[in-house]
């Protein structure tokens, strides 16, 4: 189930690229897509620091935080990402990461497995069309969505 | 003496200071002095004042202003707080300071009850809450309201954080008899910073609170209004003269050096966006016009600092005076603050003191670059302002005003090839503010703006000891 536009507009997501990575166009992409389907998104862009979304997701009190990363060293910037947003008080925040997650070709089962293990709820890989991404994070925030909630 | 004047009155923590200032012709009529007397009755030390100010003039007209401006009693002293240090923490600190304010405490994150306690002791004038963008983080500015009620807090308090919460979170503090009202929020969106609003708050709660507390308003029928704290007045002429106006065209960007006995500050009105696109900007946006303090480089009250920040051997060698004279002149001043230099070593040791003070605190106010390395190749990051297309730089303060190397001096403030990182003004005209006009400048800002630029033009100018003339020459009389 879907949520409306107007459930969306209640949950904030930062987005940027980790690391060293200067590959902006595909989260611009998917931020513009988020954006029109109601969330609210605060995008860092290109070259954000591990710390730099967390202490975004802490000042605009974020419901979930998506990681790009096109690299291929996503692996190294992503370590102890879940453990730093449980040390800055972000135990329940929704982690993604997505892009190329790892160097060469590897199954995708494992780089999954290897990023869930990291703490992050879903990891999405090279090709996810946004309509998917969205899919999921209405899934995984509905519980969020509801008015109570604020 | 046909025309219009005005007079400016300074309630300094020292002394209180008139200057009469004829506004059609642009000039200085005159100045008086008299002692501080705030803590007594602030009547005293103001008729001392205009006692000397009319033997100067021979009689005091009949002004068309009286404006004040205060940094009495400590100045107006306040205390931050927000949420993540390097964002609406950062925003409260540049509003207060953009204010004018003298800055007790700067606080981050939640409070314990041990802060709060430490910051109701402190008995700041006012205190700016921020934390969260708009529709962000509620926890922790609901929290630090809660602790400072608790606490006892006695001062104003504006709060200028998240607005979804902002007015119960002034409720909280109004149940404990507490003066609050909310601003707009320092940081609406996440990296947008928006202080302006909290600084006219600011010095609406100066002018209707602090004035009173301060006992100023004890003078009150005697002048039109306390429009601001002093190194507010500064930074108001500042971008008074940056802007212009029909009459007068504005200098554009600029930054102002004021090289004090207790700290050295620096003003700049300027976006500061990177000079090429291909330079990416990170970090927060910093105000169009940006005050520092820099309460560690001050030429009296911490010389000894001034030299230990530049590294003793590089005093040494920057200064040309051996390890022993120069801790002899540390121990002089040390010895009596108010201590003007004597001879031409004295003169020369001040310089290179005023040197170092600049060259550190512009450093700290500019932006910086960096390369980073990535996967495409190198890429350059700017952190702050970038400040090399900056065309004036104006200095003031005594050992400008009064020495004969002010030229040197503000040298200091520019870029350097060695440190090119910095991002200082490159070819500025540099200009000296001989009669400390842009405090009066900035009180006259709203009230007689022409007149205000009139006077700028006439007392602002290239520095005469350095041969050159300032590009902004004299203004035509108009």
């Amino acid at each position: 189930m879907s949520l409306t536009p107007e459930q969306r507009g209640k949950l904030t997501l930062v987005t940027g690229v980790i690391g060293a990575d200067t590959h902006i166009v595909g989260n611009r992409i998917l931020s513009m897509a988020l954006e029109k389907e109601g969330y609210k998104v605060v995008a860092l862009g290109a070259l954000t620091p591990a710390e730099d979304f967390i202490k975004a997701a802490i000042e605009t009190a974020a419901d979930a935080i998506l990681v790009s990363s096109l690299y291929g060293q996503g692996e190294l910037d992503c370590r102890g990402f879940r453990d730093m947003c449980i040390e800055a008080g972000l135990e329940d925040i929704t982690l993604y990461v997505g892009g190329n997650l790892v160097v060469g070709k590897q199954s995708w089962n494992d780089v999954e497995a290897r990023y869930r293990e990291m703490g992050f709820n879903r990891a999405f890989p090279p090709g996810t069309r946004t309509p998917d991404v969205v899919d999921m994070l209405d899934q995984d925030l509905k519980g969020r969505a509801g008015g109570a909630a604020a | 003496m046909s025309g219009e004047s005005a007079l400016l009155i300074d309630f300094g923590s020292t002394y209180t200071k008139l200057r009469a200032i004829d506004l059609d012709a642009g000039t200085i009529l005159g100045a008086g002095q008299g002692p501080s007397t705030v803590t007594s009755d602030i009547n005293v030390g103001l008729d001392a004042a205009l006692g000397d100010l009319e033997t100067a003039l021979g009689s005091l007209p009949d002004f068309r202003h009286r404006l004040a401006s205060s940094s009495a009693a400590g100045g107006l002293a306040m205390v931050t707080v927000g949420l993540v240090k390097e964002l609406t923490a950062e925003a409260a600190r540049l509003a207060a300071l953009g204010a004018g304010a003298k800055l007790i405490g700067a606080h981050a994150y939640k409070l314990t009850d041990k802060d709060a306690a430490g910051i109701a002791a402190q008995k700041p004038d006012i205190l700016l809450l921020a934390g969260g963008t708009d529709g962000g983080n509620e926890e922790t500015i609901r929290w630090n309201a809660e602790k400072l009620a608790a606490a006892g807090l006695a001062c104003p308090v504006i709060v200028a954080g998240n607005r979804v919460c902002a007015d119960d979170v002034a409720e909280t503090l109004q149940g404990a008899g507490i003066d609050a009202r909310v601003a707009g929020n320092v940081m609406p969106e996440f990296n947008v910073l928006d202080v302006e609003p909290a600084r006219a708050a600011i010095r609406d709660v100066f002018i209707e609170r602090i004035v009173h507390a301060k006992g100023i308003d004890r003078a009150e029928a005697r002048f039109d209004a306390v429009l601001m704290p002093t190194p507010a007045a500064v930074m108001e002429g500042a971008r008074l003269l940056a802007a212009g106006n029909d009459a007068f065209p504005g200098w554009g960007d600029l930054l102002v050096v004021d090289v004090g006995g207790a700290t050295t500050d620096v003003h700049s009105i300027a976006e500061g966006a990177p000079v090429s696109g291909s330079v990416i900007q990170y970090g927060l946006p910093e105000p169009y016009a940006k005050r520092t303090v820099e309460g560690d480089l001050g030429m009296r009250h911490n010389a000894r600092t001034i030299v230990a920040t530049a590294g003793e051997d590089a005093f040494v060698r920057e200064s040309g005076f051996s390890a022993d004279r120069i801790d002899a002149f540390l121990a002089a001043i040390e010895a009596d603050p108010e201590r003007l230099p004597e001879n031409d070593d004295e003169r020369d040791f001040d310089a290179a003191l005023a040197r170092s003070a600049v060259a550190r605190a512009v450093k700290r106010h500019a932006g910086r670059i960096e390369i980073k390395q990535s996967v495409t190749g190198p890429v350059t990051v700017q952190y702050g302002k970038d400040l090399t297309a900056v065309g004036t730089v104006i200095g003031t303060g005594g050992v400008l005003v009064h020495g004969d190397q002010a030229d040197d001096i503000l040298h200091a403030a520019l870029f350097d090839e060695e440190d090119a990182q910095s991002l200082r003004p490159k070819k500025p005209k540099l200009m000296i503010d001989n009669a400390y006009s842009l405090y009066a400048v900035g009180l006259l800002a709203d009230a007689a703006p022409d007149a205000a630029l009139r006077f700028a033009h006439n007392n602002i100018a290239g520095n005469p000891a350095s041969g050159k003339e300032g590009i902004h020459g004299r203004s035509p009389a108009a």
